[in-house]
């Protein structure tokens, strides 16, 4: 398994104060496997996802994405913030609120990476900005500013932004928890077409039919540890543990995709 | 009933002019070197080295919670008898004018920083940015614009404060009026043409200052 998954945690241990949030948590994600996580508010799923890419630096245990490895706990050394750049510059990130940068235009939301992080020369990241841009449906948006896009579209600039540097792997952080409901399909189409082109994800999220339908492996998370894992469609139609019936209970678990409103 | 006579005033035209030149550039000097140290200070209260974090703090309360005509006099005066540093009356106002405006500009600078949302730098190191580039090229540009009313303001404020330095006999526009006042037997006149001087100078900065907050709203 080790030898061809793309992402792997091992004993992972996290706590904020006397409160800990991860206990020992295991994950392998393969090149190209989408995992989605799921679980109640407060089961540490978010805080997961982030020790990923390390935005919160874990305790104890370790954390491989590719052929970076970095250990934590007793005796290891945190790793330099050069050393977290070049690594973090490697995993794509979409936050729940979207976090564009408001002083930047659209383009330069996306060109912001390579330029600043790639030093890559302004007129191609300017081409490799605006087909992102062009692949998530908003090329005709690249010279406003986000405060003028609608929740949606400021997801999908935000993907082609991490898109932009042209990440091993994407993390999702509730990508579409602060969407109002009409916009959400936008969204979720876009994260769909690139697990249909190979991306490696691991998806934070509350929209259970939509990890059923794009996820291939599925975690349900409660009081940071791992509940229930497997291949996704199973876990949602016939969760072993109690605990994850009753989470998965006040779902709809089945049925299509909310209706995605063409690319706007 | 005073009979005014602002016309005597026009004797002193030079040393005016004179006084109000030294106004001016210490006022540039003060507000450059301020914004320095303001700078210095905000980085060191939010450093992640505590030592460095206290010693920021220090400065800050230090300058902060003192009298600005304290501190000039004891710049003067009691620096060269405690650290044996000899100073021109000029050097020793500039030096604490600046401290003083500087603990005043962290507190902005630092509020201004803190004030924009964490998400923004964690979307600057999740693109792989260095806190120092995710510090220039995400938080800076935004956190300026909040910071440029309160760093105005303090700056009308530094330049008003220049007139303190008269105590140590730095010729400036104030010290230069006392000068023509006892001349003239006409104090009346003459404080009431500073005043106007100073109005004269900081109304119009304040009108191009609200002009320039409108512009840069346009892009938020």
């Amino acid at each position: 398994m080790s030898e061809t998954s793309k992402i792997e945690i091992r004993s992972l241990r996290k706590s904020f104060g006397s409160n800990e949030v991860l206990k020992n948590i295991n994950l392998d994600v393969v090149k190209g496997g989408v995992v989605a996580l799921i679980g109640p508010s407060g089961s540490g799923k978010s805080t997961l996802l982030r020790c990923i890419n390390l935005l919160v630096v874990p305790d104890g245990g370790s954390v491989r994405v590719g052929d970076t490895r970095f250990a934590f706990g007793d005796g290891s050394k945190l790793p330099d913030v050069r050393t977290l750049a070049n690594f973090r510059a490697t995993t794509g990130m979409v936050f729940q609120h979207f976090n564009l940068f408001p002083h930047m235009t659209t383009l330069q939301n996306v060109m912001e990476g390579p330029v600043t992080v790639r030093r890559m020369a302004k007129a191609d990241a300017e081409t490799l900005a605006r087909a992102q841009l062009a692949k998530v449906g908003l090329a005709e948006k690249a010279d406003q500013y986000p405060a003028t896009l609608s929740g949606g579209q400021k997801q999908r600039v935000a993907i082609a932004r991490a898109l932009a540097m042209e990440p091993d792997v994407m993390l999702f952080d509730e990508a579409t928890s602060a969407l109002d409901p009409e916009l959400v399909g936008e969204v979720l189409n876009v994260i769909q077409q690139l697990a249909s082109e190979g991306m490696t994800m691991v998806i934070v999220t509350h929209e259970i039919a939509f990890a059923r339908e794009v996820a291939d492996r599925l975690i349900f998370m409660r009081d940071g540890v791992v509940v229930e894992e497997g291949p996704a469609r199973q876990v949602i139609d016939n969760p072993k543990e109690a605990a994850t019936r009753a989470f998965l209970s006040h779902f709809h678990r089945t049925g299509a995709l909310p209706p995605a409103t063409t690319a706007s | 009933m005073y009979q005014w006579d602002f016309g005597i005033l026009w004797t002193y035209r030079w040393l005016f002019l004179n006084g109000l030149g030294v106004t001016v550039g210490f006022t540039v000097v003060i507000v450059v070197c301020g914004l320095l140290f303001g700078l210095l200070g905000a980085f060191g209260t939010l450093s992640r080295f505590k030592p460095l974090r206290l010693l920021a703090l220090a400065f800050i309360e230090a300058f902060r919670c003192t009298p600005i005509l304290v501190q000039l006099i004891w710049f003067y005066y009691a620096l060269p008898i405690l650290a044996g540093v000899e100073m021109t009356p000029i050097t020793a106002s500039a030096l604490a004018l600046s401290l003083y405006g500087g603990s005043f500009y962290s507190e902005i600078i630092r509020g201004g920083i803190i004030s924009i949302d964490k998400g923004q730098s964690e979307a600057g190191a999740a693109l792989g940015m260095t806190p120092g580039q995710t510090m220039r090229r995400i938080v800076l540009p935004q956190a300026i614009k909040r910071m440029i009313p309160a760093l105005m303001n303090q700056s009308i404020i530094q330049f008003k404060n220049t007139s303190l330095v008269s105590v140590l006999a730095v010729p400036d526009l104030v010290y230069q009026s006392q000068v023509a006042a006892h001349d003239s037997y006409r104090p009346l006149e003459t404080y009431t043409a500073v005043a106007v001087a100073y109005a004269a100078i900081l109304i119009p900065l304040t009108i191009l200052v609200r002009r320039g907050e409108k512009r840069l709203a346009v892009s938020e």
